[in-house]
């Protein structure tokens, strides 16, 4: 069968790489006056994908990157940030040595010190905090998805003796944790849309499926890239044959090429899937076979939609009745289908009832673990065997008593073992349970970005009597509040390992810049000085060997060495894992949970007296809930569209990015921008009861009427950076319009994306000249 | 002297600016300068009733583009067509892309310079 052709149309056009300029088989050559390195790249400075790349390098300087032909994670693609990393690696406002503060916080002067000093300085830090308040008392921040995810937990279990690590001030811990943990009580197992990317052999594997269908269901991967899921794969099964479906408030470049688009309120998503559900279960076109035989609780799930009618469900979601009814009767009909789920799922109060409703309808259709469906990934993902494997000698009572244990049983006993970020701002707040006496951030521009409530996390952590902060930049967060500055190596700059999902490969270094390292030394050295008989590693190389030994998710056989030289190595993952006794530690058929089964009633919930079964509810703001409150402020606000210019908060200070994207934009349809006399380009101000901020106008006829949108994670590298300017990251900060501590009964989710506004032009608003 | 070109699907292109950086930066061009641009048609409804939409990106070649006969000359493809992300664009000759536009709708061929 010809696979380069579907339908007798040439799937992907591009030309065939010359093995001659892009030879397969070595990972070093000399191209003219450059050595050219096949490595593969990873955060700093993100995204949470780690391409294959050519590094070319000259003079011990890093002059042009290229995507790798022969990676076969993107097959030589690469997006516009990585193609300017030079700009990134040798930014003129890169920090590359250690710095002490000298003025006061957020004066924004420092004195340039070595590393010892700046180790002396956290170290002689660390030991007051445990002298006086304990070790817990130490809080760990990180940014998402990077390649510190293992090494700052590793730092604070090992080196700090706390088991407080978590995002910077996430509220809800709302990225993917919410769908870790209910995904885990629900299947006991994690799912990724099957795009054949766990496969070495992609879309030519023999027992792979085309989808028939991927769902696109509050995520817009082509720029969000998230999840170690590379978005452009769904263009390349697209023309394979997938069609689409979009559930999504705004008409997305996907969402135009969609069989079926769905623009829905934002925040009402699981009336949504109830209804789907709803008619799957009454019209009994589900998989009966896979239901009977896979699932627990059907009847409990039957009773929980049965009021969700089609109709209601429209009302509440501001779309028709038969979008909903042609929605659940295609994913009952055109199998296999692939969900490619977004943060969306995260972004409301009670995101895991959203996530039990959807798992709901990939379960009754049986949607699970099948080709072309939603594949069980337990192997892979490397970050989660690396944290275990260097803290296996943490004694028991450093892990006890985490920020959160005391707010959710699924914090203390549930299935991620990182502190709740809800709990660790009241921690700071509050003093309590105990005070807080140190931060240690490792790459999270916290107020800038991530934190719910911007001012108010800006405001806790001054009061933090010290915080140390590992970056590439002065961010505002640094300047604000860092007391020492540690400067953190990008990628060309570091050795370390690569697994999410597949394949595993090395990251390696290439050149020196400054005197930057990786989070891998930093840890290590702390580690050293703070808890030596637990830091018998040399070196980051030494430790990443060590780890590699025993990986419970890969089988790859070899060190960071040999793994440079065979650039990827993929394990095998199977299908229909649940039949073949591959999900559980007895080895028996079923899923990892108690019943064996997918619940569609969490036992786990129950045992824990949580709703254990979907449900749906209002937003805590929303035009229903909250009617009064809505017609002073009549938008819904979604914040946080990503873009292919940014990273979160990074690369603001690249100059190409800005070139393509200088302004934060938010966006409104046509006619709600003319009700408001207002029009595109104008610059804008939106608020609400929270704060406010300024954005650059996009009208934008794909948005659904009532809903505006802004980009989260702003700041301006080109501005003063001393208080009270601090780089405008108040000024156009989605986050000062959304809250801390409106969490679901699950302890997971926050309402990021459906808030109340208003809007108004921002009359006379002239901002200075954009980078 | 043969017509060179490229071949675009624009179905497919996303408009995610690879081409344009990776030209930039193949050509070191200054703010504001391209060798392959792209321009946007939507979104706009064509039948909002039934939700279809117009939204179409497109790679436009500039006069700056040399078709990087530097990289074909090196057995490579031009940058933009190396990197694209949907793997929408082919390099070639116009007579050896031109049976691509009979294979389907919303291709185009761009002939660009002579070699």
């Amino acid at each position: 069968m010809d696979r380069s052709k579907y339908n007798g149309v040439t799937v992907d056009l591009r030309n065939d790489f010359s093995e001659e300029a892009y030879p397969k088989d070595r990972h070093v050559w000399q191209d003219d006056e450059y050595t050219v390195y096949r490595n593969c790249v990873w955060s700093a400075p993100g995204c949470h994908q780690g391409c294959g790349v050519l590094y070319y390098v000259k003079d011990g300087k890093l002059e042009k990157v290229e995507g790798d032909p022969n990676s076969t994670v993107q097959n030589g693609r690469l997006c516009m940030r990585c193609l300017a990393l030079p700009e990134t690696v040798y930014n003129e406002t890169r920090v590359t040595t250690p710095l002490k503060r000298v003025g006061e916080r957020g004066e924004n002067k420092w004195e340039r010190i070595t590393w010892d000093e700046a180790y002396d300085i956290v170290e002689e830090n660390v030991r007051r905090v445990w002298d006086e308040l304990g070790p817990k008392s130490i809080l760990c921040l990180f940014g998402t998805g990077r390649n510190a995810t293992w090494q700052l937990p590793f730092l604070g279990l090992v080196g700090f003796k706390t088991p407080n690590t978590c995002g910077g001030f996430l509220a809800g811990d709302a990225c993917y944790a919410p769908r870790l943990a209910a995904m885990n009580a629900f299947m006991g197992n994690s799912f990724i849309a099957d795009l054949a990317q766990v496969h070495s052999g992609k879309y030519d594997d023999d027992r792979w499926q085309v989808p028939a269908y991927i769902v696109m269901w509050g995520c817009d991967p082509l720029k969000s890239n998230s999840d170690g899921f590379y978005g452009h794969w769904v263009v390349d099964a697209m023309k394979r044959g997938s069609k689409l479906m979009t559930i999504d408030p705004r008409v997305t470049w996907l969402g135009a090429r969609s069989d079926i688009l769905i623009r829905l309120r934002p925040g009402t998503d699981t009336a949504l899937a109830m209804a789907m559900l709803h008619v799957i279960v009454e019209e009994e076109i589900y998989d009966r076979e896979f239901v009977e035989k896979w699932t627990w609780g059907f009847e409990d799930m039957k009773n929980a939609v049965s009021e969700m009618t089609p109709a209601r469900a429209a009302e509440i979601c501001w779309i028709k009745e038969d979008q909903i009814v042609r929605a659940a009767r295609t994913l009952a009909a055109e199998k296999p289908w692939a969900m490619q789920w977004g943060v969306a799922i995260d972004h409301c109060k009670h995101a895991t009832a959203l996530a039990m409703a959807i798992m709901s309808l990939m379960a009754i259709t049986g949607q699970i673990d099948r080709p072309g469906s939603n594949i069980l990934v337990d192997s892979g993902y490397v970050q989660a065997d690396i944290r275990a494997a260097v803290s296996h000698n943490v004694p028991p009572e450093v892990t006890q008593d985490r920020l959160g244990n005391d707010w959710s049983p699924l914090r203390k006993y549930g299935h991620i073992s990182q502190a709740f970020t809800d709990a660790a701002l009241h921690a700071i707040e509050t003093g309590e349970p105990y005070p807080i006496g140190m931060v240690f951030i490792s790459s999270t521009n916290t107020f800038a970005n991530m934190a719910a409530e911007a001012e108010r996390v800006y405001r806790a952590l001054k009061k933090v009597p010290f915080v140390a902060i590992a970056d590439l930049w002065l961010t505002p967060t640094a300047v604000a509040c860092a007391d020492v500055f540690l400067p953190v190596a990008t990628s060309p700059e570091r050795d370390g390992i690569r697994g999410w999902w597949n394949p595993l490969r090395a990251i390696y270094k290439v050149i020196d810049v400054g005197e930057a390292k990786t989070d891998e030394e930093i840890a290590l050295d702390l580690i050293k000085r703070l808890n030596p008989e637990d830091a018998k590693w040399d070196n980051a190389v030494e430790l990443i060997d060590y780890v590699m030994e025993d990986l419970q998710s890969s089988r790859y056989e070899g060190n960071h060495a040999s793994l440079i030289e065979d650039g990827e190595f993929y394990t095998d993952i199977d299908y229909f894992k649940y039949e073949t006794g591959r999900l559980r530690a007895d080895g028996q058929p079923g899923f990892n949970t108690a019943s064996g089964r997918v619940e569609l009633f969490c036992l786990n919930f129950d045992d824990f007296d949580l709703p254990a079964v979907t449900y749906w509810e209002e937003p805590t703001e929303s035009p229903v809930r909250t009617p009064e409150l809505a017609e002073e402020y009549p938008f819904v606000l979604t914040t946080g569209q990503r873009s292919y210019e940014f990273f979160h908060s990074e690369h603001r200070q690249v100059k190409t990015m800005r070139e393509f994207h200088p302004w934060p934009v938010s966006e409104m349809n046509p006619e709600d921008a003319a009700e408001l006399g207002l029009e595109d380009g104008d610059w804008i101000e939106i608020e609400n009861t929270h704060g406010k901020g300024k954005f650059k106008l996009s009208v934008n006829p794909g948005m659904r009427r009532g809903v505006v949108n802004a980009e989260q994670g702003w700041w301006f590298p080109e501005r003063e950076g001393a208080e009270p300017e601090l780089y405008g990251v108040f000024e156009s900060n989605a986050n000062c319009l959304t809250v801390q501590f409106d969490v679901g009964p699950h302890s997971y989710g926050s309402p990021y994306k459906n808030m109340l506004c208003r809007v108004k032009k921002a009359v006379g608003y002239h901002p200075p000249a954009s980078l | 002297m043969a017509k060179m070109g490229l071949l675009i699907d624009y179905e497919y292109c996303d408009g995610c600016h690879t081409c344009e950086v990776a030209c930039k930066k193949e050509l070191d061009l200054a703010k504001g300068q391209y060798g392959i641009k792209v321009f946007q048609s939507g979104p706009w409804p064509i039948d909002e009733e039934n939700e279809i939409w117009q939204y179409d990106n497109i790679p436009v070649p500039t006069d700056m583009c040399n078709l990087c006969e530097g990289r074909v000359a090196a057995g490579k493809m031009p940058a933009c067509v190396h990197h694209c992300q949907s793997l929408c664009m082919r390099y070639g000759s116009v007579e050896e892309l031109a049976p691509f536009l009979e294979e389907k709708p919303k291709r185009v061929l761009f002939s660009v310079r002579e070699k």
